[in-house]
């Protein structure tokens, strides 16, 4: 965690800094309830892949109410994130801790300030599929995956795909949906619009 | 006959056909009729939601809509209000999404108005979404289940692995409890399996992780694993696709991880159900996996014919003589001296 000096700190009460909590809070599905979290910890406290977390995701979200933008955006924090929900069924706050960690990928994914790009690339890749297909197609998305990220963790894991080819649970052409044009007009007219109050 | 919409999602056709064909075996002897969503299309999976929110919703929504449109055309059976999906990530997002359109109204109008431009609309709430599980332990019953069963999985032992997704975070109160769940266990039992006791039942297997952090998912992989095997368990169960996956398919990547040699096989609960009602293992599904199962369904008295294994990392045993792999364990504590 940077250390904050006190000129660091007064040059960021600017408004735009102190309404970052509430800018993720606002973008986020459902009623985020970020605002009540009371720093009690049990959200790290009960996480599966805290150890590999550089922020917990209390000191997560008291960066967002210290208006520190890039410092948050740029955690690898909610790319760790596994969405097991643990910590959201036992928030005494009810914060809908996940679904915030879905929030800021997609505001550091906007900002360009993610430093590791597999994870982007990754989600990047299957949504590239599904638009084109209406469908997941794991062999298209493994193979451009690993290329690309993981090539030398190929050669370990081809028994397992061949294993997965052969016994008929990996499909090398890929199922597309029926009507596609209607799904892409969906998708179309959907990346036009914003959440709002 | 107890008629539901069906939400398969893109792994019961892939990766999770094992899962398929066990569950198309187990629904007539349980009077079940399953109606799939025309034209379904994937649900996003846990990656979408993090890319872009109202284009994610409206992807999920498309699947509501659809379904409430067949709802129409059915004219009201009992049940038809229903949609089950069988992946608790897929079923996760529907809920999801059927559950924060009431919550944040804009959020429903928002995706309507995306939906408008496909000829759709939904209405939040008016469909229930829930998982296979729910449906054959609270609408079926282990009673009727139990009267199915002709041959019993007695003496084998089964660690009830729930995972993450079913039971949390669970809008609607449907499960027993949101970190030890009994409903995987009291269904293994009515089968006559001996259920281990297994405190890591809803923990996480490591999700997406084996494709963007593997280090981070072989220890939430080994963790469940081990548990397992330290318990004495010959197999676990599962109810998610995405569990099966990453147990099954990247166990042996794991093992090389850390210099174990686990032998773990992961089933679908279905196939086991399948079993128990008398079916071959052909028609459940069984040979499926990677990791396989022949040992523990001989404990059943199930013999599950030979397929060709993939091979795995090639061993070197005439080689020159090398120092054993070392564990991560090992490692660190090496380090800390």
């Amino acid at each position: 965690m940077p250390q904050m000096t006190d000129e660091r700190v007064l040059s960021r009460l600017r408004e735009e800094d102190l309404s970052l909590l509430h800018e993720v809070s606002m973008k986020t599905a459902g009623v985020s309830r970020l605002e009540m979290c009371i720093q009690c910890g049990t959200c790290g406290g009960s996480c599966p892949s805290a150890m590999d977390m550089e922020h917990t995701p209390r000191m997560l979200f008291a960066m967002l109410r210290a208006g520190m933008r890039d410092e948050a955006l740029r955690s690898n924090t909610p790319w760790i994130c596994v969405s097991c929900y643990h910590c959201v069924v036992r928030c005494p706050q009810e914060v809908h801790i996940a679904d915030v960690m879905y929030t800021l990928k997609s505001m550091a994914i906007k900002a360009k300030l993610y430093r590791d790009d597999i994870a982007p690339h990754f989600s990047q890749t299957f949504v590239d599929m599904v638009e084109t297909y209406g469908r997941s197609f794991e062999f298209g998305l493994a193979s451009r995956h690993y290329l690309r990220h993981f090539p030398l963790r190929m050669p370990g894991m081809m028994p397992m795909g061949f294993g997965m080819i052969t016994k008929g649970r990996m499909g090398i052409t890929p199922k597309k949906i029926r009507r596609m044009d209607q799904l892409k007009a969906i998708l179309n007219r959907a990346s036009q619009l914003e959440l709002t109050l | 006959m107890n008629k539901y919409l069906f939400y398969p999602g893109c792994s019961m056709e892939s990766s999770a056909k094992a899962y398929m064909e066990s569950m198309n075996a187990i629904l007539e002897p349980l009077d079940l009729r399953f109606e799939e969503i025309e034209d379904w299309n994937c649900c996003g999976a846990t990656e979408y939601l993090g890319i872009n929110l109202i284009p994610a919703y409206s992807l999920i929504a498309r699947n509501l809509a659809l379904a409430l449109d067949q709802v129409g055309k059915m004219n009201g059976t009992d049940g038809t209000h229903t949609v089950v999906a069988p992946c608790s990530a897929c079923y996760l997002n529907l809920a999801k999404a059927d559950h924060y359109m009431q919550e944040r109204p804009s959020l429903g109008a928002k995706v309507n108005e995306a939906l408008a431009a496909g000829g759709l609309s939904y209405k939040p709430g008016a469909l229930d979404v829930r998982h296979l599980i729910d449906v054959l332990v609270y609408d079926v019953g282990l009673d009727k289940i139990r009267s199915r069963v002709v041959r019993p999985l007695h003496g084998l032992r089964v660690a009830p692995y729930m995972g993450c997704m079913l039971p949390r975070p669970d809008y609607k109160n449907r499960w027993s409890d949101h970190e030890h769940p009994t409903e995987l266990d009291d269904l293994l039992r009515a089968l006559g399996a001996e259920v281990i006791e297994y405190p890591l039942t809803t923990s996480c297997c490591g999700g997406h992780m084996t494709q963007i952090g593997p280090e981070t998912a072989f220890e939430l992989i080994r963790r469940l694993v081990a548990d397992a095997d330290d318990r004495g368990a010959d197999l676990m169960a599962t109810v998610c696709p995405m569990c099966q996956m990453n147990i099954d398919a990247y166990q042996n990547e794991m093992n090389h991880f850390f210099g174990t040699d686990y032998h773990m096989p992961i089933l679908f609960f279905t196939q086991l159900m399948g079993l128990a009602f008398g079916k071959e293992p052909g028609e459940v599904g069984i040979g499926m996996e990677l990791v396989n199962a022949r040992n523990a369904m001989a404990r059943v008295g199930v013999e599950v014919p030979l397929t060709q294994e993939p091979a795995g990392p090639r061993k070197k045993d005439e080689g020159l003589p090398m120092p054993r792999r070392w564990t991560k364990r090992e490692v660190e504590k090496e380090a800390v001296k």
